[in-house]
C-alpha cells in the first residue's frame, strides 16, 4: 500500500547543508538538500483492532484505499489535512504516533455520510471517524471535544424525559464549555425573531423553557437505557485495556 | 398515488415544538388544505437526532423503534409520517438495522421488555417523510386543482440537506426509476413546488451538507458551510431557499446572521419551508404558516412579489 502524501515529508525532515563540497562540487544551500530517511519503530498492532471494537469503527478491515471517502469529504474541502483515507491507513498499519498529530480536528465530521455514499466498500468512514474521535479520549490522548459535550449533554436530556428542549440544551453547553450566552450574533437572531412575533407567542416559548416537555410513561425505558448505556461504557474501556480508576 | 397516504402516524419530533414550530403549524395546514390527516403518535420520545448515535447507536436505534412500537402496536398504523429530516433518517436506519443486524435486534428487544412495550419488528411500519406524503398522498395534478394562488415569479432553490437521501442503503425504495425520488438529484420538492407556480433554480447544492451536527460546537465550520449554500442559490438567481428539515432551516438561518456578524458577508436570500410556500398558493394565511416567525422576513418578500 504505497502513499504519497505531501504531510510526510515535513519541513523538519529536509536537510539543507549551508557549506558542502563533495567531490571538489560545491553543493552549498538547497543543492544539497536531503529528505531524512523515516525508521517507524513505534507501531501500536492492536490499534485496528481497538478501533474496530468501538461503535462505528466495525468495518474498517474492508478498506482498499481507494479515497472516494476523502474525495467527496465536506471538511476536507475546508481543510486538506482532514483527511479520512489517511486516517484509515494508518490506524490499519498501526501508525499512532503519525494518527496522534491530526487529533485534534478528527472530531470535526460534520456526519454528513458523503463518505459513506461514496463508499464502494461499505466501510461506513463515518463510523470510523466517530470510533477514532472517541478512541482518542477514551486514551486520554484529547479532552473531550466540544462536539461529544454536546453529544453528552444532549443524550442525558433524552434518557432522563424522553425528549429536548432546544433552549435548555444551548443553555447547558454553553455552560459545560465555558461560553458566554450572550453571543452577539445569538443575540441579533433573538432580537429579528422578537420584531415580528406577537408577545403572546414570544411568552408561551419562555414557557416552554421553564416546563421542560417530557414523554409519559417512560420511567422504565430511562432506567433500561441508563443501565445498557452504563454497560456499554464498561465494554468500551475493557475492549481498549483501559484500567477501571480507582 | 398511494390512498394508505391519506391517514397516517405524524411523528413531529422534538424540533417541531421548539425552533421549527413553524414547519409544524404549516405541514398541518397544508394536510388540512387537502385533505390528508394527521394522527399524532402518542407519548413519542425523541429519535436521538445526530447525537445519541455517537454515545451509543444502539441507543439511538431503541429510541427510534419505541415510537415505531407505538405507532404500529398501540395505533396500529401502516405509515409513519415525519417531516423532520433527522426523525426520518433516524426511523429509517433503525428500520434497516433491526432488518439486517441481529445485535441491534436483540438490544432492542432486551431494552423494550424492560421498558413494558412490544419490541417493533422490521417491516411492520412504513416510515415517509413530508415530501413523499404530498407527493403520493395527493400528487401534481390534485395538488394544482386545489391551489388558491400562485408562486408565479418567485425564484426557489431546493435544498434538501443530507439525511434525506444519505447513507443510500437505509433509503431502498429510492432511485427505483420513474416515479422514485433519487439520492443523488432529489426532486420531490422541485416537482411539488413547480406545480404550485415557482420557478426551481438549478442548485447544485441541493445535498450539500449546512454542518448541522456541529452547528454550537464548531461553529466557525457551519458558518463557512451555510455561507457556502446560501451564496450558490443566490448565485443561481434564487429569492428563496425551500426547506424540508427544522436543523437545515434554523442552520441557514442562524449562520445567515453569523456570517454577516462574523465574517461580515451579507446574503438576502430567505429561507422558508415548502410547507410554508405550499400553504401560501393554497391560500393559507402566512400567520397560520408560521411565516413571521422565521428568521430571515420571508412574508416581505412574499407580499413584495403580490404572493401572500
Amino acid at each position: 500500500m504505497a502513499i504519497h502524501e505531501k504531510s510526510l515529508i515535513r519541513p523538519e525532515n529536509l536537510k539543507v547543508q549551508d557549506k558542502v563540497v563533495v567531490d571538489g562540487v560545491d553543493v552549498s544551500g538547497h543543492w544539497s538538500t536531503f529528505i531524512q530517511s523515516r525508521v517507524v519503530t513505534d507501531y501500536n498492532e492492536a490499534l485496528e483492532e481497538e478501533i474496530a471494537a468501538l461503535p462505528g469503527g466495525e468495518h474498517i478491515h474492508r478498506c482498499w484505499q481507494c479515497g472516494s471517502c476523502t474525495n467527496s469529504c465536506t471538511v476536507n474541502a475546508l481543510n486538506p489535512d482532514f483527511n479520512p483515507r489517511y486516517w484509515i491507513y494508518l490506524i490499519r498499519t498501526g501508525m499512532e504516533s503519525e494518527l496522534l498529530r491530526d487529533k485534534d480536528i478528527i472530531w470535526q465530521c460534520v456526519s454528513c455520510n458523503k463518505c459513506t455514499y461514496a463508499c464502494p466498500r461499505d466501510v461506513e468512514p463515518e463510523g470510523v471517524m466517530k470510533a477514532t474521535a472517541h478512541w482518542l479520549e477514551l486514551k486520554g490522548h484529547t479532552q473531550k471535544s466540544k462536539s461529544t459535550l454536546f453529544d453528552e449533554e444532549f443524550t442525558e436530556q433524552v434518557i432522563a424525559t424522553g425528549k429536548i428542549e432546544e433552549g435548555r440544551i444551548i443553555r447547558n453547553f454553553f455552560a459545560r464549555t465555558g461560553q458566554p450566552l450572550l453571543q452577539d450574533w445569538l443575540v441579533e437572531m433573538a432580537k429579528r425573531v422578537a420584531r415580528r412575533l406577537p408577545f403572546k407567542q414570544g411568552l408561551m416559548m419562555g414557557w416552554a423553557t421553564l416546563f421542560r416537555p417530557r414523554t409519559r410513561k417512560w420511567a422504565k425505558a430511562s432506567a433500561a437505557l441508563s443501565e445498557y448505556v452504563h454497560e456499554q461504557e464498561q465494554r468500551n474501556r475493557k475492549a481498549l485495556r483501559i484500567e477501571e480508576r480507582a | 398515488m398511494k390512498p394508505e397516504y391519506q391517514k397516517v402516524a405524524y411523528y413531529p419530533g422534538c424540533a417541531l415544538e421548539g425552533t421549527g414550530h413553524a414547519y409544524n403549524a404549516s405541514t398541518k395546514a397544508v394536510g388540512k388544505a387537502l385533505g390528508l390527516e394527521l394522527d399524532e403518535v402518542k407519548d413519542w420520545n425523541c429519535c436521538g437526532a445526530m447525537e445519541v448515535k455517537n454515545v451509543d447507536p444502539k441507543v439511538q436505534t431503541y429510541l427510534s423503534s419505541r415510537v415505531m412500537s407505538i405507532a404500529a402496536h398501540e395505533m396500529n398504523a401502516k405509515v409513519v409520517m415525519a417531516p423532520c429530516n433527522g426523525c426520518y433518517h433516524n426511523l429509517k436506519k433503525a428500520e434497516y438495522d433491526l432488518a439486517n443486524d441481529e445485535a441491534s435486534r436483540q438490544t432492542v428487544d432486551r431494552i423494550s421488555k424492560k421498558a413494558g412495550h412490544e419490541t417493533y419488528q422490521a417491516g411492520s411500519l412504513e416510515t415517509i417523510h413530508a415530501l413523499d406524503w404530498i407527493k403520493d398522498g395527493i400528487g401534481e395534478e390534485e395538488l394544482k386543482r386545489r391551489l388558491k394562488g400562485s408562486l408565479k415569479g418567485l425564484k426557489v432553490a431546493n435544498y434538501y440537506g443530507c439525511m434525506y437521501t444519505r447513507p443510500r442503503h437505509i433509503f431502498p425504495e429510492k432511485d427505483q426509476g420513474p416515479g422514485s425520488e433519487s439520492t443523488s438529484q432529489p426532486h420531490f420538492m422541485d416537482d411539488l413546488l413547480a406545480a404550485a407556480g415557482a420557478e426551481n433554480v438549478d442548485f447544485p447544492l441541493k445535498t450539500a451538507c449546512c454542518g448541522g451536527a456541529h452547528t454550537l460546537s464548531d461553529s466557525d465550520t457551519s458558518t463557512k458551510l451555510v455561507l457556502n449554500i446560501l451564496q450558490a442559490a443566490e448565485a443561481a438567481g434564487a429569492d428563496v431557499i425551500a426547506t424540508e428539515c427544522p436543523t437545515c432551516h434554523s442552520g441557514l438561518e442562524m449562520h445567515q446572521v453569523r456570517a454577516e456578524k462574523v465574517l461580515g458577508t451579507k446574503t438576502k436570500v430567505r429561507m422558508l419551508y415548502f410547507t410554508q410556500l405550499l400553504g401560501v398558493a393554497l391560500g393559507v394565511s402566512p400567520r397560520k404558516l408560521g411565516v413571521h416567525e422565521n428568521v430571515s422576513d420571508g412574508l416581505a418578500l412574499l407580499k413584495e412579489r403580490g404572493i401572500a
